[in-house]
């Protein structure tokens, strides 16, 4: 008989939850809730309507902030790994911007917006921005010359080379930069709402604590945080599997 | 030596390709360095030519330069009298490997320089080569799913289906094994005599080179002249154990410098 493949993980994770419960039964206090509180604090807040409506609300903003940084920096990273004088205008910038961690934002973003939610898009934004910008340049200098000669070879106009030719060649590479992005939007909405609004996973963990020391809504919303991160990944892997964009990966 | 390469047997018309006094310099570290010197050479509609020397001598650099993918630094290429300035869809240049579109199917591929066709003509155009280039039943298939010997016949295919006068091929088979290899040059052979394209093929293969062509092109050692024409007067189909076909072969690895004894 053949196990399932979800089968070994499920179990495992059984395992842990079942050795924390114990672990914390044996040893109660302020270190951990155990899993069982912290489901608990789950069905809490879905029976006060507060889970849904704080998903909701950072999925929001992280579609907006990695939205607009994917129309913004993939052309624009095109454009400038094509034209390789305004990539080495533009680099010396981006790479100075590049390390900076959207958080070291968070005081920029809270003065030029507010505390609010175009200050949280703002800074998942900023935290999308260069990582797509780069992988945009650099899939254009990987696209191999023989593509781009057979595009020449055929006469087309340069709209239909973009559209034909550049395009394809560097969706591959785009859907692992995006995929790797949309985890960094997650983990940037959450810091951002501990500090920038008050709605959203982010905001949830800060208030439960703030407001009587609830750590079974925290690891609820840790969890939750995880979950939803797993799913966002999978969609974006799910797309990586489609036969026209799944060349790069066969071919090898 | 350079007597030979001017003299074009049974030439009556104007020929299809010239090349005059064609030369290319690479610029590698801001030192410039002579690849191709004073080449010339003209090849007449519906020719079959190959083209080798040893490797690295500028072999793909002439086919490049010739197909307008390259400049030339000084001379010219003219093809029907007019001179190359760049890459054109009448004449399509097959690379040796990863020259077909990943991400497009067999059919997506044969029909991509056919986009201005009406869509009726487009499919009986792409039914047709699929034909030809014996890819039935894999019409719906990526490259990935191709061997390699289906993908050169793909890529030879793609550039068929847009109706070049001249085919320029680099290599296309060797990265093939050999047995695949023979059976494509066969395939090859049967499209050129069914369709009359004019054929620039460069190879580094001398057997393929005798098999193949009308006249085989000898370039030199870096930089490349030519070192001598070879006309290839064997009625296809060739036996490759005929005396005068041992000879030829012969001859030419004598030009290229190579003992026929291993």
């Amino acid at each position: 008989m053949r196990f399932p493949r979800w089968l070994r993980p499920a179990l495992f994770i059984a395992a842990l939850l079942a050795i924390w419960e114990i672990a914390v039964d044996f040893h109660p206090g302020q270190i951990l809730p155990g899993p069982v509180s912290v489901a608990g604090g789950i069905v809490d807040l879905l029976q006060h309507g507060l889970l849904l409506k704080y998903v909701v609300a950072s999925l929001f903003r992280v579609t907006w902030g990695f939205v607009l940084a994917a129309v913004l920096a993939i052309p624009i990273g095109l454009t400038l790994g094509w034209y390789r004088r305004g990539e080495m205008a533009f680099n010396p910038l981006v790479q100075i911007f590049r390390p900076i961690s959207p958080l070291a934002w968070i005081p920029i973003a809270i003065l030029w917006f507010g505390v609010g939610d175009l200050a949280a898009i703002f800074l998942i934004f900023v935290g999308c921005f260069f990582p797509l910008l780069l992988t945009a340049m650099s899939a254009v200098h990987n696209i191999p010359d023989v593509y781009i000669n057979a595009g020449r070879n055929f006469g087309l106009s340069p709209s239909a080379f973009v559209s034909r030719v550049l395009y394809p060649a560097v969706i591959p590479q785009l859907l692992v930069g995006l995929r790797i992005t949309l985890g960094v939007a997650w983990l940037v909405v959450v810091a951002a709402e501990m500090i920038s609004v008050n709605s959203g996973l982010g905001f949830l963990i800060v208030d439960a604590r703030n407001a009587g020391n609830r750590y079974d809504l925290v690891i609820a919303g840790m969890v939750i945080i995880g979950a939803i991160g797993l799913l966002l990944d999978i969609g974006m892997r799910s797309l990586e599997q489609i036969k026209s964009f799944r060349w790069r990966y066969s071919e090898g | 030596m350079s007597q030979t390469q001017e003299v074009v047997p049974g030439i009556k018309s104007a020929p299809k390709l010239q090349a005059e006094h064609l030369g290319v310099v690479y610029d590698r570290d801001g030192q410039s360095m002579p690849v191709l010197d004073d080449i010339n050479l003209q090849v007449s509609d519906g020719e079959f030519i190959c083209l080798v020397g040893p490797s690295g001598c500028g072999k793909s650099t002439l086919l490049n330069a010739m197909a307008g993918f390259l400049s030339p630094a000084s001379g010219s290429v003219a093809i029907d009298g007019e001179t190359v300035t760049g890459p054109d869809p009448r004449r399509i240049l097959v690379f040796q490997e990863r020259g077909v579109f990943p991400w497009l199917t067999v059919e997506g591929n044969i029909g991509f320089g056919l986009s201005k066709l009406p869509r009726a003509e487009r499919e009986q155009r792409i039914a047709h080569y699929v034909k030809t280039v014996r890819l039935e039943g894999f019409e719906n298939s990526y490259p990935s799913d191709l061997s390699g010997g289906m993908k050169q016949r793909l890529q030879v295919a793609r550039a068929l289906a847009v109706n070049p006068d001249i085919l320029f091929l680099d290599e296309p088979f060797g990265a093939l094994d050999s047995i695949t290899r023979v059976i494509m040059r066969g395939e090859l052979l049967r499209i050129w005599q069914a369709e009359r394209r004019t054929i620039l093929f460069v190879t580094h293969d001398i057997d393929e080179a005798v098999q193949l062509a009308d006249r085989v092109v000898v370039l030199s050692s870096r930089p490349a002249r030519i070192q001598d024409v070879l006309t290839i007067d064997i009625a296809h189909p060739r036996n490759i154990s005929s005396p005068r076909y041992l000879e030829l072969r012969d001859e030419l690895l004598k030009q290229i410098g190579l003992a026929y004894e291993i």
